[in-house]
């Protein structure tokens, strides 16, 4: 198997306090992975060490066997923050089209982009009118510009329609189909059965990575939130 | 670096102006309204319009841009803009220079408004030529976006930016020898304001209604102004971090 990300005791510290104590994983090429934990648990710290926008204190993490952040990896690697970052004062198209430039991906591209988030026909709709779900579509849409193989989403489908949030996740999983690896945080364990694989994290550590069918398998449990639960009581289990 | 990606900054830059027309209309008829209001201040004493009124116009440019410069790079940081653009591939003097055209190009504009209505129909005049005031206009509008720049990093809130105007220009604005000449200050206070750019701002425009012809002192305020801007927009790189806390 391919790793397109591979971590290895990672340790990180903000503002005094310890995110990650040590996390090694390695995410497989061409997959969409799930990072599922509840909120604060340091999900949003981890994608931004796979980004290399986060300073760790020290562990390495290797994206497409190169150190996370390197140049080279600016165009390879496609980020979407969790709050839409794109400028409210342009239209969908004029951001759109200056990320194409600095990414230097064809002019055709912010069409095709437009098409695949579902924005046809609000080109010109400033995306400070929009709504809050279509303003993540095009912060996703100037992460999918150029031929990114990575996509790192940082809980992309939070507060969309049901409709749109399967359309979205059809839409990642064709894409990996062409090779491109998605990592997709959620704090929604319902969308657990949506990924190939998962990472199950509570309090700055993975408590599982597996398949969700083998997860499930191993714990015996109904879905992936008894599971969770499951895993988090045995481990407290162990410590006492 | 990439002339590509620095044009297309300076374009969504001007694209993100251009979506906001009062603050066009604003920065353009503001600096006109002061310059009437002075040329009939001293109504009997047109010799005073003409020295007060061309060290101001070399103000408002460096004013203004350091304003709309410190908000909209405050806004590119805490809308996670900024964030993005430095996963990508854009090289930080990209973004730096690309801001530097826009305000650059509005300055002028700004400079051509103000300055045509001030040495045509309130009648300024100037013994130096016409293009040297553009261009130290220019130089002015630039620093003004170099320390706008550099000074946002500093600020976290839009309330914190504003409140840099009063701490970081008006001092300037105070010793740059529009209130009192500089040789009559304090000599603290005169030595200080040799350091600060405002300084040779003001003097270049003083050159320039007294002087005609293009003189050595000019070209030097010319370049401590130029060198100034450089050196703010190097520092304002400095505060770009692709990683942080």
């Amino acid at each position: 198997m391919n790793s397109a990300v591979t971590v290895t005791d990672l340790h990180v510290e903000r503002g005094g306090h310890v995110v990650l104590p040590s996390v090694s994983l390695r995410i497989e090429a061409g997959s969409v992975t799930g990072l599922l934990g509840p909120s604060g648990c340091g999900k949003t710290t981890l994608l931004r060490c796979l980004v290399g926008v986060q300073r760790v204190a020290s562990g390495e993490v290797a994206v497409l066997g190169l150190p996370a952040g390197s140049a080279p990896l600016r165009s390879r690697v496609g980020y979407v923050t969790q709050a839409p970052s794109v400028y409210q004062d342009l239209s969908v198209e004029e951001n759109l089209r200056y990320f194409a430039a600095v990414l230097g991906a064809p002019r055709g591209d912010v069409a095709r982009v437009i098409e695949l988030v579902g924005l046809a026909g609000r080109e010109r709709d400033l995306v400070a009118r929009l709504s809050g779900g279509q303003r993540a579509r095009v912060s996703l849409a100037a992460a999918l510009l150029g031929t990114p193989e990575l996509l790192i989403l940082d809980e992309p489908t939070v507060g969309l329609d049901p409709v749109l949030r399967r359309d979205l996740w059809d839409l990642f999983h064709r894409l990996a189909d062409t090779g491109v690896t998605f990592v997709v945080s959620s704090h929604v364990m319902d969308e657990a059965s949506r990924c190939d694989q998962l990472l199950l994290m509570r309090e700055g550590r993975i408590i599982a990575a597996d398949s969700p069918q083998a997860l499930l398998t191993e714990t015996g449990a109904a879905d992936i939130e008894s599971a969770f639960l499951t895993l988090v009581s045995a481990e407290q289990r162990t410590q006492a | 670096m990439s002339a590509a990606r620095t044009i297309a900054t300076a374009r969504r830059v001007l694209a993100q102006l251009r979506h906001d027309p009062r603050t066009i209309a604003l920065l353009l008829v503001v600096p006109c309204v002061l310059m009437t209001l002075l040329k009939y201040m001293f109504d009997d004493e047109p010799a005073v319009f003409d020295h007060t009124g061309a060290p101001l116009l070399g103000v408002f440019p460096l004013i203004v841009m350091f304003l709309i410069t410190s908000v909209a790079t405050l806004r590119e940081r805490t809308s996670g803009t900024l964030e993005r653009l430095l996963t990508m591939p854009l090289a930080k003097l990209d973004l730096l220079l690309g801001y530097a055209l826009a305000f650059g190009l509005l300055a002028l504009v700004q400079a051509l408004v103000v300055f045509g209505l001030t040495l045509g129909p309130l009648g300024l005049t100037v013994a130096g030529p016409t293009w040297l005031l553009f261009l130290v206009a220019l130089a002015n509008g630039l620093l003004g976006t170099a320390l706008g720049l550099f000074v946002s990093a500093f600020a976290a809130t839009e309330f914190q930016a504003v409140q840099f105007l009063p701490a970081f220009i008006l001092p300037q604005f105070l010793l740059c020898g529009l209130f009192a000449s500089r040789d009559s200050m304090a000599p603290v206070l005169h030595w200080i304001s040799d350091i600060l750019p405002l300084s040779y701002a003001v003097e270049a425009m003083n050159r320039l209604t007294t002087e005609t012809g293009v003189s050595s002192l000019i070209v030097r305020d010319l370049l401590i102004l130029a060198g100034c801007a450089v050196l703010a927009l190097a520092l304002g790189a400095a505060t770009l971090r692709r990683r942080s806390a």
